[in-house]
Parts: structure tokens; C-alpha cells; sequence
């Protein structure tokens, strides 16, 4: 039979099922093979805490959305257009954000009594499709099963009924690859590699791949084939790429860029322990990582490390940083390169480990005792994270100091195409470390000698020199209590306290001197209303001004790599806008800032579900800005930016 | 290279084989810091600083090449007053900076002057970690069973029924003992000696310097101002035979006048325990081993440590055994990595970056 071929510009598909079902890899397999095929895409992977929550509950619900385009897109998308859901319990916790008209896909064969109850359905969806009281009937439901054809399709293998079911989700993934013309080949090798060892295992996986692909094809349960073309990119080399990848390769690559070895002490913590697993790998570049026995342990020997004349770093999460507060003062006392990343989930306390957030602004602007100043940059996408390192490590060495990198659970796990950077065209970092004695002392009998103090300053950035152990001539104590000027010697003076507290805040306002001037996307010139954010916010917001645009209305949006110090010209591009709007997931830590520094009136748009904030309702807070601020009716209807809004 | 004591284990790599030799003859006046020393007078850490700014000439290594690291508390004060690399960080943690410094750098000798608060409380994680892990660096825990910079509150060796500011009514607190703590958690070299016995403090201190691992030294040291006298036994002439009981490696462990006492193992409690020496013959008594794989019977020996006013303890090298370091392990997978990519590490960092799943828009 003829298959039709529909053309699309984008689609939003979210596979979802039990924890053990392989969601994600089902999710990050049919990304890369968008990604190869050349599509602009972003991921959004929804996990549960639990490594296996009860099987066939609601909480055990895991989810991959993948949002794929022609064109260049900022998020994963607000709404599924597809769901694939492999039992009741992911249709359920499902089925509440789909839009009317979405397809839904699926896989019968776990919809027996037993997980119908358990997700908290009476009666089988399934059996009343079509009826007057069909809950489904705003969508196209295709019941397949999936599970029964995968067991039937690997039966060959002699696999356990269990082992031959597991492979469920690759049919399911060759159903969508052929529903939407990706290209299998690096599917196929990657099961070739991933199961090398275990040939049975191996072949069933893709059997079941290659039969989810024939099904579509074949049968007439399925009689449309969608077509999204390649979206332009800018030339060069791509890749897919998470943040938390992108993030663990800016850290190699500022210890080659820097000519200092790696060294990460870290403890274990979602979201960020990817980066200590990939850091760990890369022992060729020089790279150390110690899992610590504690948060506190893991910057202590990141500190110790820098002493030594390394690039400490530490990974972590919010409950982390609270843990390694006191440490991180100690860093801002000794003038010591520090990197300390924050991968920010929900919170406080526990919170929600595996959702994202940006609620730990203010704890890496203020979370330490005394006047302890650190400066703090955040990356904006996926990729973004590999720059944001190597701008972190750039502040951390020159100016002597920890920096604080805040990205979050969002970017670490979701992923978007990378242009993969040239290494010669990435900045190089210079330790510049301390050989010789710097001061001249003058006795009272005239007889002078040079001395070392680790506490003279560089005029331009007020860093201090950095003299490792093994130089001879310039052995010197540092710690955590005052020092003096110059000297480095225990003070108790308190006009010299009152001198270090300002020159240490000095320094880091200093770095402002160094940041290029803030990029304000306003394309008509006229904009009244300025969106400000920081992180992982940028897609959304990019999204949501893209539609207040295409509706024909003005609104400008700026976004800050650096959150301390801000950018020198950030005060006269608000004074700029009548209105500001800064939406942020937190409860207004920017907004705050902004207001204590600027004295401008910051306007929250805060969300703090631990999940990303959604571009169309986004828009319509901007809308209602642009509305009071040009005395405009703003109408962001379908009809008035068309069905074709860019995300 | 060489230091000045030789290694129990013939072939073996001493704590400081890495590390820069000096060609000229040091004096203890070159490790003296032009800082002023602030303990109060008669602390027992000055006699330390002494021994230590004695001792490092004798160890022969390039002073640049020396890092002391501490946490906090009266001790803690130590690095400032050695003209070495050192770093006074912050409580309890001194463990895991030296961690990152000795992993760091195979080239440095390293230490850590902590005390019985710093060690035992607030960083007692660090202390069994840096242990286990046995990372080449030095521990001297300064013990005067009692928090000082605090002004006088009880310690986690003080012990139980201790009156003191924070207990009126006496402690309640069961204390740690040092030694048996270490061995409990894998030491490969567990120590004790006393601060006014500078002979005895210098060859523990060499002893330690060429272990390669972590070195444990548990330094009893007398708080004259809130804790006088705690270790008053062992110091004075008229007691001090009954209460040391001396270890020496290869030597029947004797103490009392004229070596009256000794130690035999008690079939009882599976322990060891002290006998005259006339009731059960020479032959009978225990010879100290300290290079004993096994940890069972050094244990043994450190519970003879009164946990109450200290009116017994042994002293000496409980044991010092060759176990793989942490940071030797470290630095030998990054060499055999680095040995198996040979290459430009700009070229590798490219072809890192470039990996994976690729496609070319042009």
C-alpha cells in the first residue's frame, strides 16, 4: 500500500513509561538521530529520584520529550503533539498536557487489571475508545502492542519472556524513526556497541528496532509518514551534546587552554554526578578526580590542589554548596583559583533532586559568613555549559578567586546541537605564576632585603601573586584568618580589616573591566518592555519574545552570562525600558538584585515547579507589559501569530 | 636520595623519595618564621615546634618543598611559625587540603599539625579517610585532651565525668582513643610519643617522614591553663617507669623499675594484658612487632591506654606497615593514561570535542 508523506516544521514527541522501561535511552537515541539528520532540537528528560520506583505507579513515571524542527527552536516544547506511552501509569501522569488533537501511541500490552489499578484507572481507557464517553476522544489513540510483537519478533534469541519484553522500547523507537525518516544507521551501531559483549541481547535489541521500523512500513495501522527537513545552521561541525557533557569538556579544555592540570574533588549528587563520572575519564589530559568522603572534603582537596599549583575544582548541587559554604570563604580569604559548580535543583533541603530550578542565586551571592564576594557566571543552553567553564576558569586563575558557575538540572540534562568550537579559537588562560621575591624591604640600618608578599596586589585586576610550593625563595603561610596588606601575616588591625574587606570586593567588581558589553536583542529599536534573565531561562524567554514579536509588538530581551559582578553597562540598558520583566524558577533572586542595585522596578515572572517555564504562557506575561507599557491591546491568539510560532 | 632513617622495608619507597634533596647543610634558624609565637607560656607545643624545627634540617629536603598544613585550634597555629609553603585553614579540615596537595604533587613532603578537637571532632571524617586512603602525608595530632582556644571546654579525649565550663556536672562523653581509632580505620603507620620527650618525639617524627602512606603521631601535650598536669604520670621521674609502656619494634614490651613488668597475651579476653615479668619468665613476654601485617595485636596493645587520668599508656611505633598510597595510585593511572595517548594535548582536546555523533552543515 502507499504510504502518505505529510511535511512538517517541527514536533514535539514524548516517549514516556516505567522507570525500567529505558525511556531515556529511547529519548536520547531518537535525538541523535534527529541531530545527525540535521534537525535543530532540544531535550527535556523528566526522571524520578527513585532508580526504580514501584513498578506500574504514577511516581514511576519517566519521560523523554524531544522537540525537533526545520528551523532554529529555543526549547523542548510547551506541548507533546505525540505521546508514547508503554502502560496506563504513563498515559496517565501523561495525557494532562497534550493538546486536543494530539496522537497518542500505546502499547497495549501492560493494560491488564492489575496496572490499571495501579495507575489509578477504574475502567480500561482503551475499551471505550470511540464511545460517546471516550476520555481519550480529544486525541488519535493508536493502541499497538508493542511488548507482544517485541517478544514475537526476538523469539529467535531464546531469551527469558522478560528479557525478549525488554526490548520493547527499541520497537518502539524503529516505529517512530520510520514515522518520522530518521536515519537508523547510528542506532543500529550503537546497539552494536553498547551490547558487544552480550550478542543475544545485542541482536534482540535490534530485531526489535528493525521490526518497529517494518511495522510502520508494512501494516495500515499507520498510513502517514512525516517529513521535517534539515533546519540551516551555520556551517561547521555538529554534535549533540548535554551540559553536563558540554560542562565536564569546558573543564578539560581550561586545563589545557591554561597549561594546569585538572584536579576535581567531589562527592556524589544528582544532577551533577555526570560530571565527575566523565571527568574521571580523562585522566590522559591530566585530569585528577578524588571522590571525596564529603561535600566538604571534595573543595577542601580542590583547595589544597589549587594551592598546589592546580585548577580545583568541585562539583555539586544546592545541598552541596550549603555544605561547602565555609570552605568556599576560606578560598575568598587565601585569593586561591577555585571552580565550584553548582548544577541546581529543587529545593531547599532534599527538595526535588532530579527537577531543575535557579533557587540557589543568592546562596552563591551571599551563602557564607563575613563579607565574602564570588563572582558567578551561569550558562543559557545545553552547550552553552562548555564556554561558561572556560569563562569561569579565565576569572577563577586571573583573579585569584572561586567562581561560582551555576547551571542547573534543565541544562544538565537536556541537550541541543553543539557547533563544535575550533580548539584555536578558544581563549588561552595564563597562571602566570610568582618566581621571584616582589618587595624591597628597608631596615632601620639602611640594609636592604627582598622579601615575598603574597599579598601585593596587580594594579589592574588587585589579584594577588600565586607562588606554588617548590619555588625556593617564596615560601609564605596563608589561612583563613585577616591578613595583613601586602604582608600576608596574621592581622587583628582593624583598619587593615576594613582595607582587605574592600580591596577583596574590589577585586571582584574589577572583573567587570574584562566582560564585553551586554548583546540586547530588540530588533525593531523601539521596544518599551526589556525580559531579563539569567540560565536556563533563555530558551523560554527567547520563545516567548518570539511570539509577542510575531503578533507585530515590540519587546526586547537581554540574558547575563555574569551575575557577579553584573556587567558595567546592565544599569543604562534598564533605565533604557519603561518596563522590566525578569522571570526566573525561584521566587525572584534576580529580580531582588537587580532592584538592591539598580533601584529599577524588576517584575517577577516566577515559576518554581521543577520544570522549565513554558514559552506560551510566558508570552502572555509579556504581552501584558507591552499592553501597559504602549497602551496597546496585545491578542497572541493562534490566529494573530500563526499556528507556526517558533519555540 | 636519603633521609636520615632507614627504611624497615629494604627496596621499598620511602615517604620522601620524591621529593628535592638539599645539597647544603640546613640550620633550624632557616625554618624559624619571623612571626611571633603567641602560645601561652608553658605550652606544650612550643617544645613540639622546637623538635620540629630541629628535626627538619636533619630530613634533608628543600624547604620549598615542605607544606604544613593545619585547622584550627592552639596547634593549628604551627605553619606560621615555620618558614615552609603551609596553610592555617579552617576546623577539621586540614585532612583533605593536604589530600589535594599531596595527590597533586608527588614532589612535596606533606603535614598536618591538628590537635584532639580539630582531628577527632569536627573533623573526624576527614582524619579516617585521609587514613584509609593512606595518602603519603605526615599527622601530628597534638592531644592535651582538652579544647584550648575555646577556653576549656571537654574534648573527645577528655575523660568521662570531666568537669569543665560546658559541664558543671561532668562530662558525659565516653573519649576516643587516638591510637585505636587510627588502627580501626586501616593506618599503616599509628604512633605515640610525648612533647617534653624531645629524643623520643625526633625518631617518631623520622620514622613517620619515611613512611610512605599516612603517617598517624599522637602527641600527648600538656595545656598548661586548662588542662595542667593530664599527663603528669607519664612525665614525672618518680611514676613514669610504671605508667610508658615503651614499644620498641623487635624488643619484649617491659616497663616498671628495672623492667618488672611486661605484656603477654591474654587467652582470655583474646586481648593482651600486664604481668610481672617474674611470674610468668621472660620468655613469656610479648616481643612488639610493629611491621605485623596484622592489625589485631597493635590494637591490643593501645586499649592498655587509661581512658580515665592517664596513669598508663603505651608509647612507641604501634605499627608501620607498606600498604599502596592513594596518591601514588592517582598519579601512576593519569601517567599510564597519559602514556597510552601520547600526542598534542590541543590535538587530543579537538579530537575529544569532536567525537561522538557528528554531522557537517556547509
Amino acid at each position: 500500500m502507499s504510504k502518505q508523506v505529510k511535511q512538517l516544521d517541527r514536533v514535539i514527541i514524548r516517549f514516556a513509561g516505567d522507570s525500567g522501561d529505558g525511556m531515556q535511552l529511547t529519548g536520547d537515541r531518537f535525538t541523535q538521530e534527529s541531530a545527525v539528520f540535521g534537525n535543530d532540537l532540544v531535550t527535556l528528560p523528566n526522571f524520578p529520584a527513585e532508580i526504580r520506583a514501584p513498578q506500574g505507579t504514577l511516581p514511576g513515571v519517566s519521560s523523554f520529550q524531544v522537540h525537533f524542527a526545520d528551523h532554529d527552536i529555543l526549547t523542548a516544547g510547551d506541548a507533546p503533539d505525540v505521546l508514547v506511552a508503554m502502560n496506563p501509569a504513563a498515559l496517565k501522569a501523561n495525557v494532562g498536557d497534550l493538546p486536543k488533537g494530539a496522537a497518542i501511541i500505546v502499547d497495549t500490552h501492560d493494560f491488564t487489571k492489575r496496572n490499571l489499578d495501579k495507575a489509578g484507572y477504574d475502567v480500561n481507557p482503551l475499551d471505550l475508545l470511540g464511545d460517546a464517553n471516550d476520555p481519550l476522544g480529544e486525541f488519535a489513540v493508536q493502541p499497538v502492542d508493542l511488548t507482544g510483537m517485541t517478544v514475537e519478533a526476538v523469539k529467535e534469541f531464546g531469551l527469558s519472556r522478560k528479557d525478549a519484553a525488554r526490548a520493547k522500547n527499541m520497537f518502539a523507537l524503529g516505529l517512530l524513526s520510520w514515522m518520522y525518516g530518521r536515519p537508523t544507521d547510528p542506532t543500529i551501531a550503537f546497539l552494536e556497541k553498547r551490547f558487544a559483549k552480550v550478542a543475544d541481547i545485542r541482536d534482540a535489541n535490534i530485531t526489535a528496532f528493525k521490526a518497529g521500523w517494518n511495522f510502520g512500513e508494512t501494516t495500515e495501522t499507520f498510513v502517514v509518514q512525516y517529513e521535517i527537513k534539515p533546519a540551516p545552521m551555520s556551517q561547521g561541525t555538529y554534535r549533540n551534546i548535554t551540559g553536563n557533557l558540554a560542562l565536564s569538556y569546558g573543564l578539560v579544555a581550561a586545563g589545557v587552554q591554561s597549561g594546569l592540570p585538572v584536579f576535581l574533588g567531589s562527592y556524589p549528587i544528582t544532577p551533577a554526578s555526570d560530571i565527575l563520572h566523565e571527568l574521571s575519564k580523562h585522566k590522559a589530559f591530566g585530569v585528577t578526580t578524588l571522590q571525596a568522603e564529603d561535600e566538604i572534603a571534595g573543595i577542601g582537596a580542590a583547595i589544597g590542589a589549587s594551592f598546589a599549583g592546580s585548577l580545583g575544582v568541585t562539583t555539586t548541587s544546592g545541598p552541596g554548596i550549603a555544605l561547602k559554604s565555609e570552605a568556599i570563604g576560606l578560598a575568598v580569604m587565601t585569593e586561591l583559583p577555585l571552580l565550584v559548580i553548582d548544577v541546581q535543583r529543587g529545593g531547599p533541603s532534599t527538595g526535588l533532586p532530579t527537577k531543575t530550578e535557579q533557587a540557589d542565586l543568592l546562596q552563591a551571592m551571599y551563602g557564607r559568613n563575613g563579607e565574602a564576594p564570588v563572582p558567578i557566571v551561569a550558562p543559557q543552553s545545553p552547550g552553552d555549559c562548555f564556554d561558561a567553564a572556560l569563562e569561569a576558569a579565565r576569572i577563577a586563575i586571573t583573579y585569584r578567586t572561586p567562581v561560582m558557575l551555576l547551571s542547573d538540572g534543565y541544562l544538565a540534562n537536556g541537550s541541543e546541537p553543539w557547533r563544535i568550537p575550533e580548539v584555536a579559537d578558544l581563549p588561552t588562560i595564563d597562571p602566570n605564576f610568582a618566581t621571584e621575591r616582589n618587595q624591597t624591604v628597608v631596615a632601620k640600618d639602611g640594609t636592604e632585603t627582598e622579601e615575598y608578599w603574597p599579598y601585593l596586589r596587580d594594579e589592574d585586576t588587585l589579584a594577588r601573586p600565586w607562588a606554588i610550593p617548590g619555588t625556593p625563595g617564596l615560601e609564605h603561610r596563608i589561612g583563613g584568618i585577616e591578613k595583613a596588606k601586602g604582608t600576608g601575616n596574621i592581622s587583628y588591625d582593624p583598619a587593615n580589616h576594613d582595607y582587605m574587606v574592600r580591596i577583596r570586593q574590589a577585586k571582584v567588581d574589577r572583573i567587570a573591566d574584562s566582560l564585553p558589553p551586554l548583546q540586547v536583542d530588540d530588533p525593531s529599536g523601539e521596544a518599551k518592555v526589556l525580559v531579563i534573565g539569567w540560565g536556563s531561562t533563555y530558551g523560554p524567554i527567547g520563545a516567548g519574545c518570539r511570539r509577542v514579536r510575531k503578533a507585530g509588538f515590540n519587546v526586547a530581551q537581554v540574558h547575563l552570562r555574569h551575575l557577579n559582578p553584573f556587567p558595567k553597562d546592565l544599569g543604562e540598558i534598564l533605565k533604557r525600558y519603561d518596563k522590566v520583566l525578569c522571570p526566573e524558577m525561584n521566587l525572584g533572586q534576580l529580580s531582588l538584585l537587580l532592584r538592591g542595585k539598580y533601584l529599577v522596578d524588576a517584575i517577577g515572572y516566577n515559576q518554581v515547579n521543577g520544570m522549565p517555564i513554558k514559552a506560551a504562557a510566558l508570552a502572555e506575561a509579556i504581552g501584558g507589559l507591552v499592553a501597559e507599557a504602549e497602551g496597546v491591546t496585545v491578542d497572541l491568539t493562534p490566529a494573530s501569530i500563526g499556528t507556526e510560532a517558533s519555540q | 636520595m636519603t633521609t636520615s632513617t632507614e627504611l624497615p622495608f629494604p627496596g621499598l619507597r620511602s615517604g620522601v623519595e620524591l621529593v628535592p634533596t638539599n645539597d647544603q647543610p640546613q640550620t633550624g634558624k632557616e625554618y624559624t618564621s619571623g612571626q611571633e609565637v603567641r602560645w601561652c607560656p608553658g605550652c606544650g607545643d612550643y617544645a613540639v615546634l622546637k623538635a620540629v624545627q630541629g628535626f627538619l634540617p636533619e630530613l634533608g629536603l628543600r624547604r620549598e618543598n615542605i607544606v604544613f598544613v593545619s585547622g584550627i585550634g592552639c596547634s593549628s597555629r604551627f605553619p606560621y611559625y615555620l618558614d615552609t609553603y603551609g596553610m592555617h585553614s579552617i576546623h577539621g579540615r586540614a585532612p583533605s587540603i593536604a589530600t589535594g596537595i599531596a595527590t597533586a604533587r608527588e614532589d612535596l613532603s606533606v603535614w598536618v599539625v591538628t590537635g584532639d578537637g580539630d582531628a577527632l571532632s569536627i573533623g573526624g571524617n576527614h582524619l579516617i579517610h585521609a587514613l584509609r586512603r593512606n595518602v603519603n602525608m605526615t599527622i601530628l595530632l597534638f592531644n592535651n585532651r582538652i579544647y584550648g582556644l575555646t577556653k576549656g571546654q571537654y574534648s573527645p579525649t577528655s575523660e568521662a565525668g570531666k568537669i569543665t565550663k560546658s559541664t558543671p556536672m561532668g562530662s558525659l562523653d565516653h573519649p576516643f582513643n587516638p591510637v585505636s581509632l587510627a588502627l580501626g580505620a586501616e593506618g599503616s603507620f599509628v604512633a605515640r610519643t610525648i612533647d617534653s620527650d624531645r629524643k623520643h618525639l625526633t625518631s617518631v617524627l623520622s620514622a613517620a617522614a619515611a613512611h610512605r602512606g599516612t603517617s598517624f603521631v599522637e602527641i600527648y601535650q600538656n595545656c598548661p591553663i586548662f588542662n595542667d598536669g593530664a599527663f603528669d604520670a607519664i612525665k614525672n621521674n618518680d611514676t613514669k617507669a610504671d605508667a610508658i609502656i615503651p614499644l620498641v619494634h623487635g624488643a619484649p614490651i617491659r616497663f616498671g623499675t628495672e623492667g618488672s613488668k611486661g605484656l603477654i597475651r591474654d587467652s582470655e579476653s583474646g586481648g593482651v594484658k600486664v604481668v610481672e615479668v617474674a611470674d610468668v619468665g621472660e620468655d613469656a613476654i610479648l616481643v612488639h612487632d610493629a611491621y605485623n601485617a596484622d592489625p589485631t595485636t597493635a590494637f591490643a596493645i593501645s586499649r592498655l591506654t587509661d581512658s580515665g587520668y592517664l596513669n598508663q599508656s603505651p608509647i612507641g611505633i604501634f605499627r608501620q606497615v607498606e600498604r599502596p598510597t592513594y596518591d601514588d595510585g592517582a598519579r601512576g593511572q593519569i601517567a599510564s593514561s597519559q602514556a597510552a595517548a601520547p600526542g598534542d594535548p590541543s590535538e587530543r582536546l579537538a579530537k575529544l570535542i569532536g567525537g561522538g555523533d557528528t554531522w557537517t552543515v556547509v
